[in-house]
Parts: C-alpha cells; sequence; structure tokens
C-alpha cells in the first residue's frame, strides 16, 4: 500500500465509570492514505468520535484509556509517545475540527492571536513571519480580506466563516492528518455546500489525509474516498464509497443506506430497522447487530464474526459474507 | 379538492430591536415579511429555509404563541383572531398542536410518561384519573411504546422512544392540525425512518394535517404534499411537492436541492451539477432591495437589486423570481 499516512491496528479504548467498563471502541482497524479521505460514519454512540479523540490522544481523564492496539502515524506508533512528545504532534502533524465552532474558539482572543498561538508553537517564526503564516492560513480555508478578520473576534463572524477559522487554526502548520469530527452539523444546507468545497481544494493544496467523521450519507458520497460503517464500537465494513452505495455487503449498511430518505425517489414508506442500538454496557454475544438483523442465523448470537477481506479496500465483518 | 383546514393571508412579524436603557426601538427584525399558504385536511405542508429564514416565527404565529403585526390566520374559515377566549380554549387550541425538535428539553424529567401524555388531559377535559390513565395507555400503544411505560420518567427512554411521546402527548386532545417543529432532526438516521413513518401512518388513520419545519428537503419529499420554500422571510417558492421537487423553478430552490442530493459525484447528472452559492443569507434587520435573495442569485440580472418579483404562478407552483415574467 503506497502512502499510508495513518494505520490503526485493532484499537481498544474503554471508559471506566461507576457502572462498569464502556468498550467505547472495540478493536477497530483502518488506514488513512495521503490526500485521501476515510469517512467515519455511525450513529450516535457508536464510538466514532472517540476513535478520533483516541488518535488524538485527548481522551478525558480520568476514565478514558487506550488499552491496546497500534496508532501508526508516519511509520510511528504515537501511543509510544511520551505526554510532551505527542503534545508537539499535536497541531504539528495532527489535527482536528470540531462539530461546534463557537465552543472551539476562545471568545475573547481575535483570531489572529488564536491562529498564530499554533503557529508559535510549532514554528520557530520571527513575528512578520508569524503575521505572514496566519494570513496565508485564513487563505487557505477561502476566508475573504484576510488581514481584516484576524483583528476580529469570534462574535463577529458567521458560523460558517467561524467553522473556516476552526479550518484555517486546524491548517495553520500543515498537519500530515486532519481529523475532522462533523464539522458541518451545526451549518446550514447551503453554507454546508461551501465548506465541504473547502475541503477538496485544501486537499489539492496540501495533500492532507483527512478523517471525516459523520452521521450523514449526504456529507459522505460527497467527500469521502473510503468509508467505515461503525456500530457498537466496531466497524462492520469499510469500502470505497461507491462500493459503500452500490453494492453494500453488510446487513447494517444497506438497511442504513436504505433508510435515508432520498431526493430522487419518492419512496411510499422508508425502511426502517427495528429496534435501536444496543446499549453499550450490556453488548449482545456475537455479532453486536444481530438483535435488530433481519438476515441473523444461529451462528450469528454465537460466536462473533471474524472480518473477511473481498479485495484490498473492501472488508466486511458478517457470517453472511464469505 | 379537499378542504382547507387552516390559511395564512399575508403574515407578517416583525421584532423591534431595543437599546440602552429606555428600550429605545432602533430598528425591526423583519422575521416575516407577507406570506401565505394554506393547509387542506389531512395533507402535509412543509416549510423549509436555512436559520434565520422564518420558519418558527410561523410556526409560533399558528400556535397563537405571539401576535401578529399583521395579517390574518383563518382556522376553518375563521379568523382566529376574532375567536373570544373561551372560543379559542374550546374550539382552537386544542386542535393545533405542537411536536418540538427536541426530545431532550420538551419533557419536565420530574414528571412521570403518565403526567407528561395526560396533562393535556387533566387541563381541558373532566376525566378522571382512571379515564386519564386508560387513555395515556391507548395514546402509547398508537405510538408504539408499552403502556406500562407511562409509570416510568423520560429520562429512562431513548431519543426516539421520547419522541414518540410527544407525538403521544400531542394526539391527546385529538387535534386536525399538529405543527411538528424538526421532529426528526435531533434522531440518528435508522430511528428517523421509524418515526417518519409513525407519523405518516397516524396522518391517514385520524386525517390529520401536518405542518412540518424542516432543513432537510429528503425528508420533506418524503412527508409533505406541498411545499414552501423560505428565504429571509419570505416564500420564494411554493407548490405542489411533486412538481417542486421534478422542476424547481426558482434558483434558491435549486441550490438547496443540490445541496441535498445524495449522489456520488461521478454519477451527477449533467445539468444536475452541485450549485454551491457564494456568501450567506444577511440579516433581516436590513434585507437587501429588490429580490432578497439577488446578492447571492447565480442567476442575477439587473432588475434583480431594483425591483420586487411579483409572484407568478406557473402550472400548480408559485414562484417569485424574475426569470418568470
Amino acid at each position: 500500500m503506497s502512502n499510508v499516512v495513518l494505520q490503526v491496528e485493532n484499537l481498544h479504548t474503554s471508559f471506566f465509570t461507576r457502572l462498569g467498563e464502556v468498550k467505547a471502541v472495540d478493536g477497530v482497524s483502518f488506514y488513512v492514505r495521503e490526500g485521501e479521505t476515510f469517512g467515519i460514519v455511525g450513529e450516535s454512540g457508536c464510538g466514532k468520535s472517540v476513535t478520533g479523540l483516541s488518535i488524538m490522544r485527548l481522551l478525558p481523564e480520568p476514565g478514558g484509556e487506550i488499552i491496546e492496539g497500534k496508532i501508526i502515524l508516519e511509520g510511528k506508533n504515537i501511543l509510544e509517545l511520551s505526554k510532551k512528545a505527542m503534545r508537539a504532534y499535536r497541531g504539528k502533524m495532527i489535527s482536528m475540527i470540531l462539530q461546534d465552532p463557537m465552543s472551539s474558539l476562545n471568545p475573547v482572543y481575535t483570531i489572529g492571536d488564536q491562529i498564530s498561538e499554533a503557529v508559535k508553537l510549532h514554528q520557530d517564526l520571527p513575528d512578520n513571519m508569524v503575521e505572514a503564516e496566519v494570513v496565508s492560513a485564513l487563505r487557505l480555508l477561502r476566508i475573504p480580506d484576510p488581514e481584516i478578520r484576524t483583528k476580529e473576534y469570534p462574535f463577529q463572524l458567521s458560523g460558517g466563516m467561524r467553522q473556516r477559522v476552526v479550518g484555517s487554526i486546524a491548517m495553520s502548520c500543515r498537519p500530515r492528518l486532519l481529523i475532522a469530527d462533523e464539522p458541518t452539523t451545526a451549518l446550514d444546507a447551503t453554507i454546508q455546500a461551501q465548506y465541504l468545497a473547502l475541503f477538496d481544494d485544501i486537499q489539492a493544496k496540501t495533500n492532507v489525509a483527512i478523517i471525516f467523521i459523520t452521521h450523514d450519507f449526504g456529507v459522505v458520497s460527497r467527500i469521502c474516498d473510503r468509508v467505515g460503517v461503525m456500530y457498537a464500537g466496531k466497524i462492520l465494513e469499510a469500502a470505497p464509497t461507491r462500493d459503500i452505495f452500490k453494492a453494500p455487503k453488510h446487513p447494517y449498511t444497506k438497511a442504513l443506506i436504505d433508510s435515508v430518505p432520498r431526493l430522487e425517489v419518492k419512496d411510499e414508506r422508508l425502511y426502517s430497522i427495528e429496534g435501536q442500538p444496543p446499549s453499550m454496557f450490556r453488548l449482545p454475544p456475537g455479532c453486536r447487530f444481530r438483535p435488530r438483523c433481519p438476515v441473523a442465523m444461529d451462528i450469528c448470537g454465537e460466536q462473533e464474526p471474524p472480518e473477511v477481506k473481498l479485495n484490498e479496500d473492501h472488508a466486511v465483518s458478517c457470517w453472511r459474507v464469505k | 379538492m379537499a378542504k382547507v383546514l387552516l390559511e395564512a393571508r399575508n403574515i407578517v412579524k416583525h421584532y423591534p430591536v431595543t437599546r440602552g436603557f429606555l428600550q429605545r426601538i432602533v430598528g425591526w427584525v423583519r422575521a416575516v415579511d407577507g406570506v401565505s399558504f394554506s393547509i387542506e385536511d389531512g395533507k402535509t405542508l412543509s416549510l423549509v429555509g436555512e436559520s434565520g429564514a422564518g420558519k418558527t416565527t410561523i410556526a409560533k404565529q399558528i400556535l397563537l404563541m405571539e401576535k401578529l403585526t399583521s395579517g390574518n390566520i383563518l382556522f376553518q374559515g375563521n379568523d382566529v383572531y376574532k375567536f373570544s377566549s373561551a372560543q379559542l380554549k374550546k374550539e382552537y387550541r386544542p386542535k393545533v398542536q405542537s411536536v418540538q425538535q427536541n426530545p431532550w428539553s420538551s419533557m419536565d424529567p420530574r414528571m412521570r410518561v403518565r403526567e407528561v401524555v395526560g396533562e393535556p388531559l387533566s387541563v381541558n377535559t373532566k376525566l378522571s384519573k382512571k379515564e386519564i390513565a386508560d387513555n395515556v395507555g391507548q395514546l402509547l400503544e398508537q405510538v408504539g411504546i408499552d403502556a406500562e411505560g407511562m409509570n416510568r420518567y423520560p429520562h429512562e427512554f431513548s431519543g426516539g422512544q421520547r419522541q414518540r411521546i410527544a407525538v403521544a402527548r400531542a394526539l391527546a386532545l385529538h387535534p386536525s392540525l399538529l405543527v411538528l417543529d424538526e421532529p426528526v432532526s435531533a434522531l440518528d438516521v435508522s430511528i428517523r425512518a421509524q418515526i417518519m413513518n409513525l407519523l405518516k401512518d397516524l396522518q391517514i388513520q385520524y386525517n390529520l394535517s401536518y405542518i412540518v419545519i424542516a432543513h432537510n428537503l429528503a425528508t420533506v419529499r418524503y412527508m409533505s404534499h406541498s411545499v414552501a420554500i423560505m428565504y429571509l422571510g419570505q416564500l420564494v417558492e411554493y407548490g405542489e411537492s411533486e412538481a417542486l421537487f421534478e422542476k424547481p423553478l426558482h434558483p434558491y430552490t435549486r441550490a438547496l436541492i443540490s445541496a441535498s442530493q445524495l449522489t456520488l459525484p461521478e454519477d451527477a447528472k449533467e445539468g444536475t451539477k452541485q450549485i454551491i452559492l457564494s456568501g450567506e443569507m444577511p440579516s433581516p434587520l436590513n434585507p437587501p432591495s429588490g429580490c432578497r435573495f439577488h446578492t447571492r442569485c447565480t442567476e442575477v440580472m439587473d432588475i434583480c437589486s431594483k425591483e420586487i418579483p411579483e409572484n407568478k404562478v406557473i402550472g400548480t407552483q408559485h414562484v417569485k423570481c424574475h426569470l418568470y415574467r
């Protein structure tokens, strides 16, 4: 495989609560290549955000812990780094965009201050060069009048512009990997379309690898090259976006795609998946999707299905797939 | 044609902007600015638009939570502002109920489900406790919740189940119109389909009319009979759902449809290429001159910034745009 920037192997992340251990991420493996966008799709509570936070090593402490697995960034397992060494990686090699720009920006600092903080931390530059870097970061995200914007505060910007500023901070040190956790969920439809177009643009200019975490298949269809479908802590199917839409193999992927209303077709009735995702405290034995699966067999309740590789990029965990 | 249940005639709602100690009025937010539509018995009208378009303001006016600046709301042909308060309490409010977006904040966490769903009954009817409990049990079963659940608290249910409970509460007084403000947007994909199917079933069973407020056009297409597209407090396009989705007329409608299509880029046919609007929605405090959409429109002409486009009827669609004259 060429140019793999990030390789996650058998990642297990748990939270230890008063009520017991929650295996939020329960054996997840995937990789992202240079210049590629890998989508992680799933419903709330499936562990997609925890996967992102694990890669950043920003799990809430105490409570969250990476139990086992490897996170290999550019050939180096970052789980072996000291806290201090990790701090040098974060922002420089990997950065993250969160869902709500109003809570990821500091209301009392100007936009310029907040971007230059990251630049100064990771690059040894004289002041006038820092300023140039800040302006170029704003330009990368197509923010109009960047020289004026650097002196403004977050409250002076609209939601879409704020999210662009967050993107500028994330991209200011030209990281190798960008993790975007539902960055467009808080935005309106037409603003979301603008923001997604920016991602293509950034990727073309910087060749950054992107992990795009979302629950929205519309977003996936637009910008992801490959997708992993996550359910109750596991990636059940990972494949190129086209295959996920055109030839999904896992019953959950099929059901999820069928239950999304399509603009192009007028359905009389939507397909719906019965029941709800299992409690993370009491996962069912065997395959975790079995209680809701329309094609479950006896073996599904007994043993967890192994991952079957259909080809280099398409992997499925289901007893029905041989 | 079915009977018109509710009609909005040229409704306007402006909110004052005040400043200083004396609360001087320094301007007006023109949240809704001359909107007309009607809803027939047993049908669904969807109001679609981005945040700040005025969708929720319209919902508040229909639920009579606020008073209109001007315009009329007619219920079964009668002006609701001419109803006496006793009439309103008997003939309007029980008939027009609502379901809110977020099922985590629309219920009192200290009330049992029995009280949550039973409250409209204990306020509006003279039923005994026992009768109310029987009613609540039936209502819950209609929305797919076990009647035993009435003795539990809202936090014991999942988001989808809570939204079902909210629907049960709205149905308690046998309404004819439900105002559904983003009824599924807070829910997960697999749960959304369940709730949308439930709402459709209930509509047919009880001949309910719905006003659905939504920003997701795919949801809207699935749910509605007619659609009103809003931009900055005005309807830019309004008409039968099928026609509107097949042949959108207004450039804004086209952009919205393009933004919510679920197609792979390589599959996009010529002409259905993605439309990306520039800029953002202007402030309703000071809307642009002429057509309010002209600052972002992909097909803007000279006339657009000068003259307000008239309402033009093409087939079953109403459209306000200078492209059609």
